[in-house]
């Protein structure tokens, strides 16, 4: 199931201005790829950009290629829409649907789209969903209640299931931690640390302890000046980035002299 | 700011270095004060004859004149001009329950004569002098409204989607705001005239149709739906349309089932109010659909009787006696307000009940 | 590339997705999203209808010759004493409304105990609720009567005022009975409007001026209401839209003429643009309807100034805030 995706030479736009310059970056396969860096150097954007969400935006655009299975994810021929339904997303803020209960949380993906499905088979899905966010023994006797009466742990790995219930190649996670509590925080990292096995996962951190206990790849972006565009400084294994990068500002970065 | 012209520095800060407490009236004072200005009121007027109204208004002055008088005495101007002003702005309040009250009351109490099963059974057909009933009106607003519900509801709603999820800061979409604004303040006449000069060019002169009233109708919810459901669907947080996004949904199903899922309550109460709003109107129907004494249920055919005109008519035409004719007057008045006072606490209950329970 | 399943157990995905090439997700989008902006360039074209038809059948009675119009006038002197109404009657009831429906908003905002206000703006509300032919009947049956002692008292003693002439009339059936009937009838618009700028007034501003020692009444007036200041205008304003293009209060209350007299409380009264298009609209015909159709269009132009100043006030003051 799990993918590798190819990203070269990508520039990320809003409007005329450019957020995000010419980043290339291999993203591997079933393994857990951090993005580090300062407020405001783009990681978030770059992540968006990889499942085109960021298009949402008006006015933003992309130029370069994001490559999954040998298919230019911005090709002409490609419908945003069906690329965010192989590569999921988990945001900052948990948002489960207010109006939905916790079953149909899970099930939104499937339902949202009108596909029909078999009441065991959907069930099964969401048993199966709820389990792989580890969030089935503490909601399966009450998946009918609204997905908000959960705690926010509880929320963001609701957040999760409904996200692999649509089985993607790859998950993106924007800073899916930062709103949480220390015992949610980690429950959401243990459940990082298996979902690696199944999924391409791209997480992008403020916490660098979170980056080097969760992540097998570390990339580093910076804002290359004031008022200037973000870029990829440097990428590299987890481990290198944390004991021996190789540029200075990576080094300053982490021994916490900015940002 | 305030005014300290013409005091020496000493007494400015006499002014301002104040003990921490000082005399204060006790808590019951303004009950007491009125009770005495109600006595004072009662006595000066009662010699030479009274009505309620007199007592009323002067108890009100009295009752202000005293309040400052007590208050600047024992605690001080700044803190009379206090009292005075909360008095004063309680009394705007209670003249503006006057007509509430007067109105409801007189309503209630002309139309109970007539408030009976006949009036609801009966049409005008062949009614002169007593009996005879509203049946026929009551069909006729039910009908024109509805008909304008069913116009109006799907044009504004779509409107309003366009504004907030697709129009964003376009040109089109900002002279769209700026129209529905501008038909928010169309007098009711001239959405009337507009219909009837259509219809002139359309059918031919003189033409009154059912269906004419609704679309006037109709050109007045449209600006109401379109706002109300425009409030409602900017509530939705963007957080939800981009979890639909990022589960790979289309953009039109996340607006049909998240988007305007989670606003359906808000959007269901503004619609009640619109068609409580244009419930009511008179001026329109009577330019477009004029009236008539029997049950008309084709819209496209022959005029139509509904009750705001019916009792227009009803009380300016009475016939001969004319009291059949006010009393019937008067019961379409109060059938009218029961049904929008109705519509209005409907939409409180649906904003009440079926909003989504979202704590966040 | 083909369905991406590698695991055995869970054959094709939920639903079984296809390749990542457009599909009929895009034909959906297009089609919502046109019929949406159709709906939106529906009230373009109503608007525009709105003005063409008034115009066009406003051009017969503009262009033909005063004899053949009712009244033997022309289309300006048959509208001009109709204005004159329109605008006195909307005057009077917003020098009426105004000064009540701030203190009512302030009452809800600030003084009223915090449970019970609610329900008092609910209260007021109510009388945005009561359709406008009940306030007619209700002003020409009892408010009229109500008023007649006090206008046989101002022709006595306030009589050298040119609004207080008189002679009364007895019936109270006046201008300025009509005019207080509007009054209350845009009572609730410019309350609602004014309360809720009240209680936008930023909670820092209130606390400063009430930790510097102010009364309640000193912080309203050096917090609240510099705050609130063009929102009461604007809301004034669209009061004012509304009283001018309100008809079936001042057709049922005034028997008038088209007059102009500043007589309040007299016998002769001038009606409105408004009230006289339906007093005399169900009876037209031919160039009588094309004039009536001309006041329309008048009254259309004039309300629509008034309130795009209201509007304009309103984004004047937000751009500043």
């Amino acid at each position: 199931m799990a993918k590798l995706i190819d990203v070269s030479d990508l520039n990320i736009y809003y409007g005329d201005f450019l957020a995000v310059d010419s980043v290339n970056m291999t993203i591997e396969p079933r393994a857990v790829t951090a993005l580090i860096g300062p407020s405001g150097c783009g990681k978030s954007t770059f992540l968006r950009s990889l499942n085109r969400m960021h298009e949402v935006i008006p006015g933003a655009r992309v130029e370069g290629k994001v490559v999954m299975d040998g298919q230019d994810l911005y090709d002409k021929d490609v419908d945003p829409v069906a690329v965010r339904q192989h590569i999921g997303m988990v945001f900052q803020r948990p948002n489960p649907f207010p109006t939905m209960s916790i079953y149909e949380n899970v099930a939104a993906g499937v339902r949202l789209n009108a596909k029909r499905m078999k009441k065991s088979d959907m069930d099964e899905l969401v048993e199966s969903s709820l389990r792989g966010a580890n969030l089935w023994n503490e909601v399966k006797d009450r998946l009918d209640k609204p997905g908000m009466g959960l705690s926010g742990g509880q929320q963001q790995r609701l957040c999760i299931a409904r996200a692999i219930a649509i089985r993607p190649s790859v998950l993106l996670m924007d800073e899916p931690c930062s709103a949480l509590d220390p015992i949610s925080t980690l429950a959401v990292e243990d459940l990082i640390g298996e979902l690696k096995n199944e999924y391409t996962i791209v997480i992008v951190t403020h916490n660098m302890q979170q980056a080097a206990r969760v992540s097998d790849q570390t990339g580093f972006f910076n804002l290359s000046g004031v008022g200037k565009p973000g870029q990829l400084v440097e990428m590299d294994s987890t481990s290198t980035i944390f004991s021996n990068p190789s540029q200075k500002a990576t080094e300053d970065y982490i021994s916490g002299r900015f940002g | 700011m305030t005014t300290t012209t013409g005091k020496s520095p000493r007494e400015v800060l006499a002014a301002v270095d104040q003990p921490l407490s000082k005399a204060a009236l006790p808590g019951w004072t303004p009950w007491a004060l009125l009770a005495a200005s109600v006595l004072v009121a009662v006595a000066v007027l009662l010699p030479g004859g009274t009505s309620i109204a007199a007592v009323a208004v002067l108890t009100a002055i009295v009752h202000l004149v005293l309040t400052g008088a007590v208050s600047r005495a024992k605690e001080g101007p700044r803190k009379a001009k206090d009292r005075v002003v909360t008095a004063l702005v309680t009394i705007a309040f209670l003249l503006a329950m006057v007509p509430l009250v007067s109105v409801v009351w007189t309503v209630v109490s002309n139309g109970a004569a007539r408030f009976d099963a006949t009036f609801f059974t009966w049409s005008m057909q062949g009614v002169l002098g007593e009996g005879g009933g509203g049946l026929h009106a009551i069909w006729g607003t039910i009908l024109v409204t509805l008909i304008a519900t069913l116009i109006s509801v799907p044009v504004g709603l779509l409107t309003a989607v366009y504004l907030v999820e697709y129009g964003g800061k376009s040109t089109l979409a900002r002279a769209i705001t700026f129209l529905v604004d501008v038909m928010t303040g169309i007098p009711s006449i001239v959405a009337g005239l507009f219909v009837a000069a259509l219809f002139v060019i359309l059918v031919g002169p003189g033409t009154k149709l059912g269906i004419m009233g609704s679309i006037a109708l109709s050109v007045l919810m449209i600006p109401v739906v379109v706002r109300s459901t425009e409030e409602m669907l900017k509530l939705v947080p963007n957080d939800l349309r981009e979890a639909a996004y990022a589960l790979g949904v289309p953009k039109w199903r996340t607006i049909i089932k998240v988007v305007l899922r989670t606003s359906i309550s808000g959007i269901a109460t503004g619609i009640t109010l619109a068609v409580a709003r244009v419930a009511g109107e008179t001026a329109p129907l009577l330019v477009t659909v004029g009236t008539t004494v029997a049950t008309n249920f084709n819209p496209f055919e022959g005029r139509m009787a509904t009750l705001p005109v019916y009792a227009y008519y009803s009380y300016t035409q009475p016939g001969v006696p004319p009291q059949p004719g006010i009393d019937r007057a008067w019961t379409a008045a109060l059938v009218l307000i029961i049904l929008v006072m109705a519509l209005n606490l409907a939409a409180r209950m649906i904003s009440r009940f079926f909003s989504p329970k979202a704590g966040r | 590339m083909s369905t991406p399943t590698q695991q055995p157990t869970r054959d094709p995905g939920p639903g079984g997705r296809g390749t990542l090439a457009t599909g009929t997700t895009r034909k959906g989008d297009a089609v919502f999203k046109g019929t949406s902006t159709g709906a939106g360039v529906l009230i373009l074209l109503v608007l525009a209808g709105v003005a063409a038809f008034l115009i066009g059948q406003s051009i017969p009675a503009l262009t033909a010759s005063p004899e053949d119009l009712p009244e033997g006038q022309t289309v300006t002197a048959y509208v001009w004493p109709l204005l004159f109404g329109t605008v006195l009657a909307a005057i009077i009831a917003l020098l009426v409304a105004t000064p009540i429906a701030v203190g009512i908003g302030l009452f809800i905002s600030h003084f009223a105990p915090r449970r019970a206000a609610q329900t008092l703006g609910y209260l007021v509300d109510l009388l945005a609720a009561v359709p406008s032919i009940v306030y007619g009947i209700w002003g020409a049956v009892v408010l009229s009567a109500w008023l007649v002692p006090i206008y046989q008292w101002l022709e006595r003693n306030a009589g050298f005022l040119p609004f207080f002439d008189g002679p009364a009339l007895p019936s109270g059936r006046t201008m300025l009975t009509a005019g207080l009937v509007l009054a209350v009838m845009i009572l609730p618009i410019i309350t609602a409007l004014s309360r809720d700028v009240f209680l936008q007034t930023p909670r820092l501003h209130e606390e400063a001026a009430l930790a510097l020692g102010a009364t309640r009444w000193e912080m309203i007036r050096y917090a609240v209401i510099p705050y609130g200041r063009s929102g009461v205008v604007s809301a004034a304003m669209l009061g004012l839209g509304r009283a001018l293009g309100e008809t079936m209060a001042v057709a049922l209350v005034l028997s008038g003429a088209r007059i102009i007299t500043f007589d309040l409380i007299g016998a002769a009264n001038p009606l409105t643009i408004a009230a006289n298009i339906a007093l005399a609209f169900p009876e037209s015909s031919g160039l009588t309807t094309n004039t009536l159709i001309a006041s329309g269009l008048a009254l259309f132009i004039i309300t629509f100034l008034v309130n795009f100043a209201a509007r304009w006030i309103v984004s004047r003051s937000g751009a500043k805030a």
